[in-house]
């Protein structure tokens, strides 16, 4: 079992029209053993970027506090908010620092850009990054969530339909996957806001 | 948490830091020994690891997979890449970039693990318009960024995995180097890496000519890059070229050749209603919708008072 495997986790960031939504489940466990059902993963950046980290729960904790820090610091000297394309710059730059001794931790970046299009990116543990169009995944269960994901998605959706989309397709993965699950809870940013939804789910 | 001690971070900017980090190197060796005693004896892709232990448990780095290529033609270079990324066996990336941008009249294509080409080429492409400026020269030469690539790689020992085909023009004329990742280099009229570079090369060694035109080598490096594409599993999707003239001009030619488009395939499938999905499928707790606080200050609403000077 390798360490991104140890707490568990699935997260998908998606993209729609004119909004884009980020989800993830909510199990905490150690191995087999599950701790918490209500385990956080998403991370709110600002009102247009949020970020979910997959992998090991320490370096998932750590990482939001880095990011968070460097966040603050940025909007106080700039005086304003960070793009999602920055983020993203910011981000792959901390983890590749630590390429010899890596936060275990996958993260998936989704966020409207400056002129509200789409942002989503994820990359692996050392910073490679990788932006996509349609959808992004990380987790305990990326090749259900790739099936799921390359099933369900169509371009444009509208945020309900995303939302349902999005919920669907990590519903289903999870599952199929004994390490994630729980639940899980869904975020569509839009220019008008964030809608976040908690999920039903199986609780085994 | 050093990072939010660390005074490098809140104070000046200026300061000069940077390098490695190995704050986690002596937690990730305890984590995995504790916690992981090791159950297999060893990977037969233990260099592929972040880390390049030899624990399986160690996660795997996403690589590049990779073809590139580089040829030496009459009035320049072409180089070529696919543009698939892998992790393990999963495709990570299916439109990934590979052909580096190091100086204007230099590029560089990367395999190996995909973060190290990444960040190697980024920084040497910063070093080397850093020099420009020093120098006031207008122009970089590629045996420069050669130098500074393969001494970069050397000092990381093959650590930093990154297998390089360098290419560009400069007042000497067109130059073509390969760099391994120890940091060795060969300077040639041809060259390919990568896990595709035998099906590359077994094109180049057949059809390479000295001299060629344009036109010529252009169809022989996408040529090479499709050899790759369809016989070796870890190099796929588009081909990317890159053309760099001695009379300082470039061409990118990104997706120049689009083999594996699936857009038409999808739309010709009949797609199921029960996959469009409803509002209202699935079961909801709680909602809350958060309106856009507008805190947020875009350079726009700032009314800027010039300094007193």
């Amino acid at each position: 079992m390798s360490i991104l495997e140890y707490n568990g986790a699935a997260i998908i960031g998606m993209a729609g029209k004119d909004c884009v939504g980020i989800a993830s489940d909510n199990r905490l466990g150690i191995q087999y053993q599950t701790v918490a059902m209500d385990f956080k993963k998403i991370f709110k950046m600002n009102d247009r970027l949020f970020v979910g980290l997959a992998g090991l729960a320490t370096d998932v904790q750590t990482l939001d506090q880095l990011l968070r820090f460097r966040m603050s610091l940025y909007e106080l000297r700039e005086e304003r908010e960070m793009t999602p394309r920055v983020f993203t710059n910011l981000l792959s730059n901390m983890l590749y620092e630590k390429r010899f001794g890596p936060y275990f931790c996958e993260p998936i970046i989704a966020g409207l850009d400056e002129k509200g299009a789409p942002h989503l990116a994820t990359m692996d543990l050392i910073g490679a990054q990788a932006l996509a169009k349609d959808f992004v995944v990380a987790g305990t269960c990326e090749g259900n969530l790739y099936g799921m994901c390359e099933t369900l998605w169509k371009p444009d959706m509208d945020k309900e339909v995303l939302f349902e989309t999005l919920a669907q397709a990590l519903l289903a993965s999870v599952d199929r996957d004994a390490l994630s699950g729980w639940g899980g809870v869904v975020h569509i940013i839009t220019k008008e806001g964030v809608i976040s939804r908690e999920l039903k789910g199986r609780q085994d | 948490m050093s990072e939010l001690t660390n005074p490098a971070i809140g104070a000046d900017p200026n300061a000069p830091s940077g390098g490695f980090s190995f704050d986690n190197v002596h937690r990730n060796a305890l984590l995995l020994q504790r916690q992981f005693p090791s159950p297999h004896s060893s990977d037969p892709n233990a260099s592929a690891n972040a880390n390049s232990g030899d624990r399986s448990i160690l996660p795997l780095a996403t690589k590049t997979g990779t073809t590139i290529v580089g040829v030496v033609y009459k009035d320049g270079i072409v180089l070529g890449a696919d543009t698939r990324s892998t992790n393990d066996t999963t495709v990570a990336d299916k439109n990934c970039e590979k052909i580096h941008y190091i100086a204007p009249n230099i590029y560089c294509c990367g395999a190996g693990t995909a973060a190290d080409t990444e960040k190697t080429t980024e920084l040497i492409s910063s070093q080397m318009e850093l020099l420009r400026l020093n120098t006031g020269d207008g122009q970089s030469r590629v045996v420069t960024a050669c130098t500074l690539l393969k001494r970069m790689l050397f000092r990381y020992q093959g650590y930093v995995s990154a297998a390089l085909v360098l290419g560009g023009c400069d007042l000497d004329g067109p130059h073509l180097y390969q760099i391994y990742p120890h940091g060795s280099t060969g300077k040639l009229p041809f060259t390919t890496m990568g896990s595709g570079s035998l099906a590359a090369m077994a094109i180049f060694e057949s059809d390479y000519r000295d001299d060629m035109d344009e036109v010529d080598a252009l169809r022989l490096v996408q040529r090479a890059i499709l050899a790759g594409i369809f016989n070796d599993l870890g190099s796929g999707s588009n081909v990317d070229t890159c053309v760099i003239r001695v009379d300082g001009t470039v061409t990118m030619g990104r997706n120049e050749i689009r083999p594996n488009e699936v857009g038409p395939l999808r739309d010709m499938v009949r797609r199921s209603d029960v996959l469009n999905m409803r509002e209202g499928t699935t079961a909801v707790l709680r909602s809350s919708f958060v309106g856009r606080s507008g805190v947020g200050v875009s350079m726009a609403d700032v009314t800027v008072t010039a300094m007193e000077t």
